[in-house]
């Protein structure tokens, strides 16, 4: 059902024709959300992943603890659960932002819960998306975190749309639809017992088109594989697979070079890229919103059962 | 103040809850409502592109729309707590958040904490179920039920949409007298007459762009009144409240040592070398620095900001070396004080399956502050279609709202909910469960 995606040039005027004052809105929000974390949590942390989610939010973390010219240190860690199946742009994006950011990264591998038996996948090159929740479980464990900020939205998926921004998980990182907690005004309540865990979402309410609004205001750079590039990529069931070493051209498939850019940088064995020449967030806005596909409706092969699968993971603690 | 307060700029974000019961057709609108608004922004991006997007009439716009309302309707019942979607749209010009509160019994709780972060509330009305016969026209009991509710949590903008019109032949007379119908009934609530719209979800009129079915109806679309809203902070306090979220300290506690006191104005302005009072405890410092961590206002902001007002989100230091943490409120020297409160009467309304203890005391969060309160007694539990107290029944259990006395464990600086949501709210939980058990509106407090 690939719809032959229309080319879309839109002047850079595009952008500024859209309001954005209700990005400062959202900023607030986001930033209040973020100090609540600190305040209440003894140990949390952020995790990042090199994903434009986390690119902004890590981004609103150093606006929330900047204080005029002073260096900036995050109070908390960043957390990469590292699927060892990324884009080698997005590893070195990472690296590169953290070290300019000063922050403390940790890292922790699905490779190494492959080794413990604590993860085991079918075949060598499954997708490890879903791997990552085991993954992330151990890294509570080992790190003993209370709070893990991610940049999930309500928006991204129909299952999401009654997820809290406090979002309660018990120790086995369950997600009980019956023990989230009703959240009014911007009264947060995060209190847990030992070994209980709350996942917090301080972009929530944000949609796709205002991060790509705010990625332009704030000028954030991002891995270029968000940005139309060339790439070999083999046309499957109405998808685009890009041929990596992980994902090879069988032989009786025929790949071609392609103008693509990547919405999401998830697992490379499951995230298909889309035709775009998209090269700024103008052009990414005008394709977004006029080609309506969701974020995760086109682009991730493992979600080809999206809402159901997405709330099945986010009751193993995924997300 | 000094300060020519001029209009914060927070117009960008609309939210709203629709309130209706099963089949009023509140699915309808909301699908609607995303789906013709996604229309207008591509029509806005798409003529400044090369590329023409098919603009779809109403009439198709109605298949499609069920495959949309459709994902609405069909989405399981996940027996969630509280049971608020929150969904997403805009227009060239707004952001609107909209809390889909569903329509069945357990609704109270529901609306009560959607419309904790709306700016409006759309109440609909199922034109096709309101009896004509009689004069005034008869409302539902659920209509009653939700302009009661409404009206209590003092919802700045209420709006009525009258659905269904095209069952009805579009007619001006039947608009009309349902208009009279609910003007009686928001005076009998003491609520003024909100504005109403005759619109027809299934066939789009009136909800996004207007429709020349409705000739003779001259206002605004559902969506053009709600996207020249005024949602900037509601400025009826107009003293300084910032109530401290979190203390920040940097480079050790030398004497150049940074503690930054971090939160969001919540009302009023506040400036560098204002006197300010820090409470409960009282004591008096002066504002050294401010600095604004949102905003356009936070690219320059190296060495600081002159001031600050309600929305922003900051970080101040104090020239003096006083105690602040976080729970505490810092108000203006100069300015009418909050009230001091060991004692508070609230309208509760409990969130909970266990139902409410007098016995008990319950962790209150009030702002940024955290105290033990016991709830003294029950004064009156409400009848919601009437607003009216019953007094025999002292028993606050899920989805009643109850008339309370509560005392605190420790002072609390609090304003009443009219006056302002930051200082005037507040939630109680169990430290059992650490469950959410009730939201509060402060009534009054001494
Ligand atoms: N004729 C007509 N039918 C409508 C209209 N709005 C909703 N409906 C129908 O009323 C029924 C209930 O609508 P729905 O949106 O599911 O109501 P909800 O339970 O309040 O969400 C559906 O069959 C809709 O197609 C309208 O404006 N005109």
């Amino acid at each position: 059902m690939l719809t032959e995606q229309k080319f879309i040039h839109s002047e850079p005027g595009a952008l500024n024709t859209l309001n954005n004052e209700h990005l400062d809105w959202l900023e607030a929000e986001s930033i209040y959300i973020i100090r609540e974390v600190v305040a209440q949590a003894a140990n949390p942390a952020m995790l990042f992943s090199g994903g434009k989610d986390s690119i902004v939010m890590l981004h609103l973390a150093r606006k929330a603890f900047r204080f005029g010219k002073r260096p900036i240190t995050l109070p908390f860690p960043l957390l990469h659960i590292d699927t060892g199946h990324n884009y080698p742009e997005v590893i070195q994006f990472r690296d590169e932002i953290v070290k300019e950011s000063g922050a403390r990264l940790i890292v922790e591998y699905v490779e190494d819960s492959i080794r413990r038996g604590s993860v085991r996948l079918r075949r060598e090159t499954d997708s490890r998306n879903a791997a990552q929740a085991t993954t992330l479980l151990e890294a509570i464990d080992k790190h003993r975190f209370d709070a893990l900020m991610g940049g999930a939205r309500r928006d991204e998926e129909k299952a999401r749309a009654k997820e809290r921004i406090f979002s309660f998980r018990d120790e086995f990182g369950q997600w009980d639809p019956k023990a989230q907690r009703p959240e009014l005004w911007n009264l947060y309540n995060s209190r847990i017992a030992s070994g209980e865990n709350m996942r917090v979402f301080p972009i929530s309410n944000w949609t796709e088109l205002d991060v790509w609004q705010y990625i332009a205001r704030e000028n954030l750079s991002l891995p270029s594989i968000y940005y139309a590039h060339t790439r070999e990529v083999v046309r499957k069931n109405g998808l685009l697979m890009a041929v990596t070493p992980l994902t090879p051209r069988a032989a009786d498939e025929t790949s071609e070079l392609l103008s693509v850019r990547f919405r999401t940088v998830g697992d490379i064995s499951c995230t298909c890229p889309v035709l775009s020449t998209a090269g700024n967030p103008a052009e990414i806005i005008a394709e977004t919103v006029i080609t309506d596909i969701t974020e995760r409706g086109a682009t991730r092969m493992d979600d080809q059962t999206s809402e159901s699968s997405m709330e099945r993971r986010k009751k193993e603690g995924y997300f | 103040m000094g300060i020519n307060r001029f209009q914060n700029d927070y117009q960008g974000v609309v939210r709203f809850i629709t309130c209706g019961s099963v089949d009023d057709g509140k699915s309808t609108l909301i699908g609607r409502l995303l789906y013709d608004s996604k229309s207008v922004l591509t029509d806005q991006l798409s003529s400044l592109s090369k590329t023409k997007y098919a603009r779809v009439t109403a009439e198709d716009a109605a298949v499609d729309l069920a495959l949309l309302t459709d994902g609405l309707e069909a989405e399981r019942e996940q027996g969630i707590t509280i049971d608020v979607a929150y969904r997403y749209f805009a227009t060239p010009r707004r952001k609107f958040i909209v809390a889909d509160t569903p329509g069945h019994e357990q609704y109270t709780r529901n609306m009560v904490t959607g419309a904790s972060q709306a700016d409006v509330a759309i109440i609909l009305v199922d034109a096709t179920r309101v009896d004509l016969s009689s004069d005034p026209a008869t409302l539902l009991p659920q209509t009653k039920r939700h302009t009661a509710i409404v009206k209590l949590l003092g919802l700045r903008h209420v709006v009525v949409a009258v659905n269904k019109m095209d069952l009805l032949g579009y007619d001006q007379q039947v608009f009309n007298r349902i208009g009279v119908a609910i003007e009686r009934l928001a005076t009998t609530l003491g609520l003024p007459t909100p504005q109403l719209f005759p619109v027809s979800a299934l066939f789009g009129d009136n909800v996004v762009t207007r429709s020349k079915r409705f000739g003779w109806y001259e206002g605004p679309s559902l969506l053009e009144w709600l996207e020249s809203l005024d949602t900037g902070p509601r400025q009826v306090l107009e003293e300084m409240r910032f109530p401290v979220q979190y203390v920040a300290r940097q480079d050790g506690s030398g004497a150049d040592g940074f503690r930054g006191y971090l939160g969001r104005v919540e009302s009023g302005v506040i400036r560098i070398g204002q006197q300010v009072r820090v409470l409960p405890g009282g004591s008096t410092a002066t504002v050294a620095e401010i600095h604004i961590s949102n905003g356009e206002r936070s690219a320059d902001d190296d060495e600081g900001v002159a001031f600050a007002q309600a929305g922003d989100v900051i970080a101040l230091t104090l020239k003096e070396d006083v105690d602040v943490s976080r729970g505490d409120l810092i108000i203006a020297h100069d300015e009418p004080a909050p009230t001091l409160a060991r004692q508070l009467s609230a309208d509760l309304c409990w969130l909970d399956a266990d139902p409410l203890s007098t016995s008990r005391k319950y962790v209150l969060r009030h702002a940024t502050n955290t105290v033990y309160a016991k709830v003294r007694d029950v004064k009156q539990v409400l009848d919601i279609e009437t607003l009216s107290h019953v007094v025999d029944n002292k028993i606050l259990g899920m989805n009643a709202i109850g008339q309370v006395v509560i005392s605190l464990q420790k002072q609390i600086a609090t304003d009443t909910f009219d006056q302002s949501l930051a200082t005037g709210t507040f939630v109680m939980i169990d430290e059992a469960t650490n469950n959410t058990v009730a939201a509060g509106l402060i009534r009054s407090a001494c």
